[in-house]
């Protein structure tokens, strides 16, 4: 347990290495959300009847804009990608350590490490913007229920993307299934519209798969769209989709090291 | 103790003709090529030893030190190490063998190599005694001290070699597989690394297992050689004998004022300066002390140099007598 904590720690030093990354990308969330935020201002103001105010709305794009890192699923693990694909995987091999933890840890600490950066930076800028526009503060129960579910968001987001690196042993190069796998993730993971904008039928069959377990269940939870046992349940499928996902990859990754074969010098 | 039986191993690599037309037609039809990597290996090393696994590119070396790491699987033959089967208990195995891939980096680029040792140290499970033990002789040894506060990525290639050769030893492993740890090193940075894993050999024991193409590092380091060639075992004896078996000449150097001095029988003239004179000479034929006596006799010697054929000579002799 210790290594994989060592390896979440060197991660994370290697993460918080560059200043100007940070900075770029504090700027890159403000306008990025505040320009989300004006697009469904414009929506609200043409008709009415969204099953999401336009406060929630807000409050849903900017928590997301604060902790987009965390709930990615593509984001930040080049350098696993690039071991795959250039062979210095033959040393993580050669470890006395389970493959499928060493990469997880990996992926868990590349999608905090920038939260940390981010995340304050945004959520100031997002209290200081005039009133309809502000992040709105839910209590203090919604907010602990979100961080608990933004934590299940993580290890969610981190066992889809081990998947995912697992089938680099197959495809050696990942551009494919990363841009299927954000295509799916915006869309039925609520990345690009929230998915109470959705029609109804169709919201509730996607809120029953993995993708809606990464950032919408957290964000619905701080903005008030998910409530009483609503919750509960969505949380429930985050622990069941997280437990599903671990289980798999973990055997997906031993039946895939057996065939695995490092080329070259 | 490293025992190979009949080890075979093949790949299926994909393969097409150039251009853009092949690049698509690929697309639908892919033609694969099977490779023998290795074709029945057999060979036994014993602990304390160590040994120079050469061969030319893509002879099967690496895919060797594959195996016996553990990271592939062959597809027949048995393969034990420390009396383990390595791709099988692969965990508790890797606990006995340090890695080097000459080609590669095993160090974290971003932070200090120092970060790098601590994360080994947690990944063995080493105890802090004996990390601090092996740490400081390591960078006694190899004079790591002011390179443990620095970046990987700020370190010159020889100075990242240094490192990249201690963090396989902080474990103690039993056996150590160096596949090219000299591969770019300047002339001092060479001789330093030889001179190390002389020296890890001679006082703890570890058996070192060495791919190289730099047949100075197998002169300096080994006495037994395995030679392979297209997956196969080609030659398994020490290094003199394969000099004896490629070829018994010795060449004699001489540099001489005055008149220059005749050939007797059994010498060959290979080159001819001014006042230095190389021939070749077969010793069953004139013994090389009856050489030298025969030319001090009609001249005036300033010099004399007797070698043997350099390793260098014996690789590439092997190479063309196997056609590999």
């Amino acid at each position: 347990m210790k290594a994989y904590f060592s390896l979440f720690r060197i991660r994370m030093i290697q993460g918080l290495q560059y200043r100007a990354v940070a900075l770029g990308s504090v700027f890159t969330r403000f306008c990025w959300g505040f320009m989300e935020i004006l697009a469904f201002s414009a929506i609200h103001q043409s008709g009415g009847g969204f099953s999401m105010t336009f406060s929630q709305t807000a409050a849903y794009i900017w928590m997301q804009q604060a902790f987009i890192h965390l709930y990615n699923v593509i984001d930040g693990d080049q350098e696993i990608e690039a071991s795959v694909n250039n062979g210095s995987i033959a040393y993580e091999l050669a470890r006395p350590m389970d493959l499928y933890g060493n990469w997880m840890a990996q992926c868990l600490a590349n999608r905090l490490s920038p939260t940390l950066l981010n995340c304050l930076p945004v959520l100031a800028i997002a209290l200081l913007t005039p009133v309809p526009y502000r992040l709105s503060f839910p209590g203090v129960r919604a907010t602990g229920l979100f961080l608990v579910s933004t934590m299940l968001a993580l290890g969610v987001a981190g066992a889809i993307a081990t998947l995912m690196h697992i089938t680099m042993f197959y495809t050696t190069s990942q551009r494919g299934v990363k841009i299927i796998g954000r295509a799916v993730m915006g869309f039925f993971g609520g990345g690009l519209i929230p998915l109470p904008y959705f029609p109804e039928a169709f919201q509730k069959a996607v809120g029953l798969l993995p993708f809606a377990s990464t950032q919408s269940t957290p964000l619905l939870i701080y903005s008030g769209s998910l409530t009483g046992r609503d919750v509960a349940f969505a949380m429930g499928l985050q622990v069941f989709w997280l437990a599903v996902l671990t289980m798999f990859g973990h055997c997906a990754m031993g039946r895939t090291l057996k065939r695995v074969v490092v080329q070259g010098g | 103790m490293i025992e190979f039986q009949n080890i075979c191993k093949t790949y299926r690599v994909a393969k097409r003709q150039a251009g853009f037309g092949n690049a698509v037609k690929s697309l639908f039809s892919r033609e694969y090529e099977t490779v023998r990597a290795l074709d029945d290996v057999n060979f036994y090393i014993a602990d304390g030893d160590i040994i120079g696994y050469i061969g030319p590119n893509g002879a099967g070396k690496s895919t060797t030190v594959k195996v016996m790491c553990g990271i592939l699987t062959p597809d027949s033959g048995t393969c034990l190490v420390n009396g383990k089967i390595p791709w099988k208990e692969r965990a508790s195995h890797v606990k006995d063998i340090g890695v080097v891939f000459g080609q590669r980096s095993q160090l974290w680029w971003d932070v200090p190599v120092i970060d790098s040792f601590e994360l080994l140290r947690d990944m063995y499970k080493i105890e802090e005694k004996a990390y601090r033990r092996n740490l400081e002789e390591l960078t006694r040894l190899l004079e790591l001290t002011e390179l443990l506060k620095t970046p990987a990525r700020n370190l010159s290639l020889g100075q990242r070699m240094r490192c990249e050769i201690a963090a396989p030893l902080l474990h103690d492993p039993k056996v150590l597989f160096l596949d090219e740890p000299t591969i770019g090193l300047d002339a001092v940075s060479k001789i330093a690394v030889r001179k190390f894993i002389r020296k890890i050999n001679e006082e703890k024991g570890t058996t070192v297992v060495l791919t190289t193409h730099d047949m100075m590092d197998i002169e300096a380091l080994t006495e037994r050689i395995l030679l392979i060639g297209h997956g196969r075992i080609l030659l398994d004896g020490n290094l003199e004998e394969l000099k004896q078996h490629v070829s018994r000449e010795k060449k004699i150097t001489v540099k001489y004022t005055g008149a220059a001095p005749a050939l007797s029988a059994g010498m060959k003239l290979r080159e001819s300066k001014e006042n230095q004179l190389t021939v070749s000479l077969d010793p069953r034929v004139l013994p090389v002390s009856a050489a030298i006596a025969a030319f001090a006799a009609q001249t005036e010697l300033l010099d004399v140099s007797v070698t043997d054929i350099s390793a260098e000579e014996v690789v590439a002799a092997l190479y063309k007598e196997y056609r590999i």
